[in-house]
């Protein structure tokens, strides 16, 4: 999605000129393009997250739309008060962009996973959050930041590559998606990691599964069509590659239970962080945390069963 | 209005709002009045903007906007009760003077260098003044920002620090030493002017120096302004009491007299020195 994201802000300066990009000191191999064309509007502010999402506040203050660039941890966590603070108290629209959400950065390790920035930002006044699926999601959720006036947080990651012969056209970006319809269990996720679902191999596993995807938080309405499946199949997955708490499974539970809607098997899929205590590729930590793979099929299967 | 003028009236009015309100953080205000009377009439533009980092000495401030009658002294009588507008450190989108709601030390500085970059990006000559204490240079993100607007060349930017040499519960030398003050800011890339923060004559001349400093271009400007918290309050001169403790009625009135004292032999002074 980094690619696609550099596009997209070039395309989008092209079209305004009130934008400035603030690297964190990354971007290596994919900020470049950017720093070609925004010219003084490109500012690398080091390795200083705190002062760059301040910096970020004032420049808003000003008038300018500054997108905050780093990887997804340093930019949700290192700078957490500043985000509260600076921004989304005083509701700048500063766009920030986390590289890497989940266990994007794979064998790099614990320091460099974002397992917990959707929570923290969740738990933000004024903050949307975009979470895009697909490399067509991305310059979509960027437009759509680019019109909205609040803070927001976009979640980058490995895109999913969803296979056209078992959803057919993804329609495009929104708050919620329906990507398939199965036969006997919604399933319910955030992000990329949705796509391991159809990496699985497996099409009869796959028949049993009616899969939605939320691009947005805090959660819309939840679409009719949804809460009648669910009503009806009273089996509900969430997949997610961030910890259960302050994720979109609790985003969840609460959005159904206050509208009366109790499913009779809810199943949080969730990151656990590091049950073996040993580091691996992010398809190596999905299959761990029983987000992707064998463990992810052997899951289901087993929430089918009962 | 002479300077001395003002600030004599400054101080009575942040005296009285404290009072009434039975608040601390009256050493604060004491140690910045002057700094901000200067900021606001011998050099700041209308166009310009200040950031009062030091957030905790807000009274002082409502106090500066209610003699310019840009906050209702009406109004100003809610301060720190219930329902006002005007809590005890500085308020979210309230008052346009106040661009942010500073108080979490260590994020003023930052929040300037951000407008500053913005005016310099929209090609604008207006400037930023931020006062930061000397306590929130422990924060890190004091000196993230200093390098960059070192690194930048922000000279739309003034920095002037309110050196009173205390902290939260201790001195600042005692508590995580911030000298040699003047050589770190140097080293950092500023131009750095130090000056007696209390004194007018200082202050101007400070400002005279640095004006021709940033003409320059090159480097960007750290005023260290020398105060005393409680200044010009014995019983709360130089004390750590004088950042928590409010005023009882013999105190206010000690205040009071010995702050009207103070106005009347700097009064004299200018007199026979004009």
């Amino acid at each position: 999605m980094r690619d696609e994201f550099a596009a997209t802000m070039v395309a989008l300066f092209q079209q305004r000129r009130d934008l400035v990009f603030i690297t964190g000191d990354v971007g290596y191999m994919a900020v470049e393009g950017i720093a070609a064309t925004f010219g003084k509007r490109f500012v690398n502010a080091g390795i200083a997250e705190q002062n760059m999402v301040s910096l970020a506040a004032g420049l808003a203050r000003e008038g300018h739309l500054p997108w905050v660039y780093t990887m997804a941890t340093f930019l949700a966590l290192r700078p957490y008060e500043q985000i509260r603070t600076d921004v989304c108290l005083h509701q700048l629209p500063v766009k920030l962009v986390g590289n890497g959400g989940g266990y994007g950065y794979g064998i790099m390790g614990a320091t460099h996973h974002a397992l917990e920035d959707v929570g923290a930002m969740r738990a933000l006044p004024h903050m949307r959050l975009y979470l895009p699926l697909t490399t067509t999601d991305v310059p979509q959720a960027v437009d759509l930041m680019a019109q909205d006036p609040l803070p927001n947080y976009l979640r980058l990651n490995v895109a999913a590559k969803l296979p056209k012969e078992l959803v057919g056209d993804v329609t495009p970006f929104a708050p919620w998606r329906k990507l398939k319809p199965g036969g006997t269990c919604v399933v319910i996720g955030m992000g990329p990691v949705l796509g391991n679902l159809f990496q699985l191999g497996d099409q009869a596993l796959l028949d049993d599964l009616e899969i939605w995807n939320v691009g947005m938080l805090p959660l819309e309405e939840i679409p009719a069509a949804l809460l009648a499946s669910i009503r009806e199949k009273q089996r509900v997955v969430i997949m997610e590659e961030h910890y259960r708490a302050c994720g979109l499974a609790e985003a969840l539970s609460y959005a159904l239970l206050s509208q009366g809607v109790c499913p009779r098997s809810f199943t949080s899929l969730g990151a656990k962080g590091y049950p073996s205590g040993r580091y691996g590729s992010q398809r190596w930590h999905q299959e761990e945390n029983e987000l992707g793979g064998r463990a992810l099929r052997s899951r289901l299967e087993s929430i089918l069963r009962d | 209005m002479q300077l001395e003028e003002r600030v004599f009236s400054l101080k009575k009015r942040f005296l009285a709002m404290y009072k009434a309100a039975h608040a601390g953080h009256i050493g604060s205000s004491l140690s910045c009045a002057e700094l901000l009377v200067f900021l606001k009439h011998a050099w700041m533009r209308a166009e310009d903007t200040f950031v009062l980092s030091k957030g905790h000495a807000v009274a002082a401030l409502y106090a500066l906007l209610a003699e310019d009658n840009a906050i209702d002294p009406r109004e100003l009588a809610s301060f720190y009760g219930d329902g006002t507008h005007f809590p005890a450190l500085p308020p979210v989108n309230t008052l346009k003077e106040i661009p942010f709601a500073t108080g979490s030390l260590g994020h003023g500085l930052s929040l300037s260098a951000g407008m500053a970059l913005g005016a310099v990006l929209n090609q604008s000559d207006r400037r930023f003044f931020c006062l930061t204490s000397d306590g929130e240079l422990d924060e890190g993100s004091t000196w993230e920002a200093a390098l960059f607007i070192a690194h930048h060349k922000l000279t739309n930017l003034v920095w002037l620090i309110d050196r009173n040499r205390i902290q939260g519960i201790g001195g600042t030398e005692e508590v995580l030493s911030l000298e040699p003050l003047d050589a770190k800011l140097e080293a950092f890339g500023f131009h750095v002017v130090i000056a007696d923060g209390h004194d007018f004559t200082s202050l101007l001349h400070a400002r005279d120096v640095s004006t021709r400093a940033l003409a320059k271009q090159e480097r960007p400007i750290a005023i260290i302004a020398n105060t005393i918290k409680g200044h010009g309050i014995r019983y709360m001169q130089d004390t750590v009491d004088s950042h928590y403790l409010p005023m009882d009625d013999a105190q206010y009135e000690q205040a009071l007299d010995e702050v009207s004292q103070a106005h009347a032999a700097a009064i004299a002074r200018t007199r026979d020195a004009g």
